[in-house]
């Protein structure tokens, strides 16, 4: 609250603030409108909506009718539901460890680096973000094919029979691989810039110490980035749970092993698409929300102490 | 940088719930801002319609030129799901929806329902009645009322390779158990690939075989919109899931997922000996790559259960319904049965298209009887198989939550091909789950 010491004292027995704060406040707005106008209209009012149409019930044979909280304890109560949650929850078990654990090891091997194959591995790593969801869920597609996918040509090379990547047992970790393969290069772009962010003399007072590479890499990288690591774990887990995208493409070509109800987003795309159901498909996106809410905030409780926001 | 990484957070939990509801607020486009084809007549009135058939330009621009009154503005909104999808939203949103749509007759009751489309009795509807066959207008028809003009038809038959079956010597099967006996024959005789294709996505392919056997699985009448009947465990479906378990648990048929580009490739490479087909089915094959330079198709009759006595079922087809957000309703209506009501339109349709005309004019030609298809080494498949199947099809009642019931559907037959179900167990389950889905949304259910 910089207005406060900005009034001119002969002003500050007036009432209420001052001329010259309610300009600096109405140009303050001035400088918010902009972005309050679209946050309005794409953000709190579609959510307000969801949230009103969450609170009705519209079946196919009745009318609308308020039903309260009744799609939410349906939700909560649907397997289908209830499954996806269980899902994506131990896809975030795998996938979030994985992805930044690459990405942090990357980032660590490229910030030691110095050579012009740094900057150049830095963008290969990052190039697979560049690519467009959609275009790289549908890419993997072809690659998995069991008729036309390399894969399947590399294990006939090798007289092994030939793995069906898009089968029941082998789609989560299909998926598991497009997702790192994606986001990697980009959480170990947050890593990288963070790790240049670090005051050199601390390397050189390491050294004195007798710090090997290693031994600063963990000992005293790892700790000083500590709270962007946690911010990206919050990312990742938050874009783990609204799964979406990459099943959603891939169902085109393995229809079977992942149904419509295989993430709660999808769960929540079908009732309101394929079902007409719009009114349960908030109450799951809120619920969704809910799940994802007490996910991030249960991790940030816990890495309090690191994460730099207590 | 503390203080940052707090707003970042708070963000992206916002982004969460963001997402929740960028679901819904997607929306269609309006449907009047821009035609696909040219307009003739700029001054006329002009309907909106949405439509993916194969060569429609064409049609439409032949309709648009012998009319003065009325012009026809057409979109493709892509085809099935994609396009019902927008449909869905339109008609939640209130607006956005096109004034004419092309159907499947399976989900016009899901619409109907959702009191989306027109009752086209009031515009003169029931006086092409007879311009149809009996099953088509069934299709389209709920009691009295009728919610679409038929258009295409899928009466269907079984696509093989004579090429195939020549060489490994087996007879084109005319039955089930021969069908089966050829299956194994097949594999018996070295064949590398199957006889054919049951894919746990069949959807409607499915239904169709096992209303071939009897099934009827729902009873439904927009007239008394809350009360269902739902009898999907019957024993006919059983017997006819059985015995394809039976074919797949031995490996002599395929269980590969319909639809895919591995599917659509083995359709063509000759990985299967036979397609089970709707009329459809070769404007299908046609549109494939990879195709086996080889290849010799002919068509032939769907199998029967009962040589005896047989059963013709169909598969897809479309129609063109009239949506309640139309400004001019008795123009659309007049539009939805005028455009595919012509010979030289189903010329179009048919030789480009490769669609089955419901209308009978066309339909019991001479002309469509006779034609040749360079396809089938100019076999006239339509004599030999397709208009004995449309003439034998007495029409199928679809439940108004259709999409639903499939897609639990392919899960019990995924859980039966994984080893986890057997069929009767999973018929009973799809039962058990489409009934109380069904409950779940108002309906007094009756149980077969």
């Amino acid at each position: 609250m910089s207005s406060r010491t900005a009034s001119p004292p002969s002003v500050a027995e007036a009432p209420g603030p001052s001329v010259l704060t309610r300009r600096r406040q109405r140009t303050g707005w001035l400088f918010i409108a902009p972005f309050a106008l679209v946050f309005t209209t794409f953000l709190v009012v579609p959510l307000g909506y969801a949230f009103w149409l969450s609170l009705h019930t519209k079946s196919l044979a009745f009318g609308t009718r308020f039903s309260g909280l009744e799609n939410y304890t349906k939700a909560f109560t649907d397997p289908a539901f209830l499954e996806g949650v269980r899902r994506v929850l131990a896809f975030a078990l795998v996938m979030v460890p994985l992805q930044l654990g690459i990405a942090l090891v990357v980032a660590l091997v490229l910030d030691s680096l110095t050579t012009r194959l740094a900057a150049v591995s830095r963008l290969l790593v990052f190039v697979p973000y560049a690519v467009p969801a959609v275009i790289g869920a549908m890419m993997w597609g072809f690659l998995y094919s069991p008729d036309f996918g390399p894969f399947t040509q590399l294990s006939e090379l090798l007289g092994l029979p030939a793995p069906d990547l898009l089968d029941h047992g082998s789609i989560f970790s299909s998926l598991v691989n497009i997702v790192t393969w994606q986001w990697v290069g980009y959480y170990m772009v947050i890593i990288y810039s963070a790790l240049q962010g670090i005051d050199q003399e601390i390397y050189e007072a390491a050294q004195l110490d007798g710090a090997n590479g290693l031994q600063t890499a963990l000992r005293v990288k790892v700790p000083m980035i500590a709270s962007t690591m946690v911010l990206i774990t919050v990312f990742s887990l938050i874009g783990t749970l609204q799964f979406f995208n990459e099943p959603t493409i891939l169902q085109a070509v393995a229809p079977g092993a992942i149904t419509p109800d295989y993430t709660p987003n999808m769960y929540a795309y079908a009732q309101a698409f394929s079902y007409s159901a719009f009114n349960y498909a908030s109450a799951i996106s809120f619920s969704l929300g809910l799940v994802t809410f007490l996910g991030s905030y249960v991790f940030l409780f816990l890495t309090r102490k690191r994460n730099g926001l207590s | 940088m503390k203080r940052m990484s707090t707003a970042l957070a708070v963000a992206a939990v916002a982004a969460t719930m963001l997402s929740g509801c960028g679901d819904s607020s997607g929306g269609a486009t309006s449907a009047k801002a821009s035609c696909t084809n040219e307009i003739v007549e700029a001054d006329a009135p002009q309907v909106t319609v949405w439509a993916w058939y194969p060569a429609f330009e064409q049609v439409v621009d032949l309709y648009n030129e012998t009319h003065s009154d009325v012009q026809v503005c057409w979109t493709n909104a892509g085809q099935g799901n994609d396009e019902y999808t927008k449909f869905s939203t339109a008609i939640e949103a209130g607006k956005g929806a096109p004034d004419v749509i092309m159907l499947e007759s399976e989900v016009i009751t899901s619409f109907a329902i959702r009191e989306a489309l027109v009752d086209l009795t009031e515009f003169g509807a029931d006086e092409v009645e007879g311009d149809y066959t009996e099953g088509a207008w069934r299709d389209v028809s709920s009691g009295s009322a009728v919610y679409a003009i038929p258009v295409d038809g899928g009466p269907m038959g079984m696509l093989y390779r004579k090429d195939i079956f020549e060489k490994y010597d087996v007879a084109v099967p005319t039955t089930w158990a021969e069908f089966a006996d050829a299956a194994r024959q097949l594999k018996k005789a070295g064949f590398p690939g199957t006889i054919a294709d049951f894919p746990t996505n069949g959807r409607a392919f499915v239904q169709a075989l096992f209303a071939q056997k009897g099934a009827s699985p729902y009873e439904y009448d927009l007239q008394t919109p809350q009360d269902v009947t739902i009898g999907l465990a019957d024993d006919g479906s059983k017997e006819v899931l059985e015995y394809w378990d039976e074919l797949a648990q031995e490996g002599v048929v395929a269980t590969d997922e319909a639809f895919t580009p591995d599917y659509n490739t083995k359709l063509v490479d000759g990985t299967y000996a036979a397609y089970l087909a709707a009329a459809w089915g070769p404007g299908y094959l046609n549109g494939l790559s990879g195709a086996d330079a080889k290849a010799e198709w002919r068509a032939a009759p769907l199998p029967q259960w009962d040589a005896s006595d047989p059963v013709q079922v169909n598969w897809g087809g479309s129609a063109f319904a009239v949506t309640s957000q139309a400004s001019d309703q008795e123009l659309s209506a007049q539009v939805a049965t005028e455009i595919f009501g012509t010979m030289d339109a189903w010329k179009i349709g048919i030789e480009e298209g490769a669609l089955f005309p419901l209308w009978r004019p066309v339909l019991e030609s001479d002309y469509y009887r006779d034609l040749e298809y360079p396809f089938f080494g100019g076999q006239k498949i339509n004599a030999d198989v397709f208009l004995d199947a449309a003439a034998g099809y007495e029409g199928f009642t679809f439940s108004p939550f259709q999409n639903f019931s499939y897609d639990k559907l392919t899960e019990q037959l995924t859980a039966v091909n994984q080893g986890e179900t057997d069929p009767a167990t999973a018929l009973d389950d799809l039962q058990d789950q489409v009934v109380s889905y069904a409950q779940e949304q108002g309906f007094t259910v009756t149980e077969k």
